[in-house]
């Protein structure tokens, strides 16, 4: 399954891929597009990537975190294309025994990738024009 | 040598097109590429004097030397989330 792609984010199979017995705490992080009062009126967002960096980097990403976190089970998504306003662009499953370690994992793993995917992404108004947001 | 440079999102648009062949001579470094792609390209004139830039998929900085058929990517400030 691609990391990176243009396909809907399915969280359900994200909570599938990191279930187990053993595992008795899971935390899902989703991050959507954002339409909030410092925005500006944003109806959609264009996601692009380097794609074939993209997809490594968020495996390496992923390897890290399972070395620090060997007890977890980590799944993670990264979507592209145009997404409206309220469209998930990215989740993070992390579940372990214990609920410190899925929360930690998640958070890290979000982190990780907000800092080092090749990803971009350019703002459509309600007006129609566009803009690049780089941070 | 022959690389093949890639640009991304605003860097893309700057550019005019999303890649294109350099050919430079043996041991360049990749500030030795960005110094030949401004020599050729009004667009390239407009990037900023540094950016992030990846050889072959890895980040890396401007010294890194480059190999023929290296593929150079110039990379806008990350944004992805």
């Amino acid at each position: 399954m691609a990391l990176v792609g243009p396909e809907p984010i399915d969280i359900g199979s994200l909570i599938d891929e990191v279930s187990s017995l053993e595992r008795g705490g899971t935390v899902v992080f989703i991050g959507s597009v954002r339409r909030g009062p410092e925005d500006g009126p944003v109806a959609a967002i264009e996601y692009s990537a380097y794609e074939e960096m993209a997809e490594q980097e968020f495996g390496r990403i992923l390897t890290v975190a399972r070395d620090r976190w060997p007890a977890a089970g980590l799944a993670a998504r990264h979507r592209l294309g145009t997404l409206p306003t309220g469209t998930p662009s990215i989740a993070v499953a992390a579940s372990a025994p214990h609920r410190a370690d899925a929360f930690e994992a998640a958070r890290w793993v979000i982190e990780e990738a907000k800092r080092h995917l090749p990803i971009w992404k350019r703002e459509q108004f309600d007006d129609g024009t566009r803009s690049w947001r780089e941070a | 040598m022959t690389i093949t440079c890639r640009f991304f999102a605003r860097y893309a648009e700057l550019m005019g097109h999303d890649e294109l062949e350099l050919f430079l001579p043996p041991s360049a470094t990749v500030r030795d590429a960005i110094d030949a792609l401004r020599q050729r390209s009004g667009g390239a004139s407009a990037l900023p004097e540094t950016m992030l830039v990846a050889v072959n998929r890895e980040h890396t900085r401007e010294t890194h030397v480059l190999d023929d058929g290296d593929e150079l990517a110039f990379l806008p400030p990350l944004a992805g989330g």
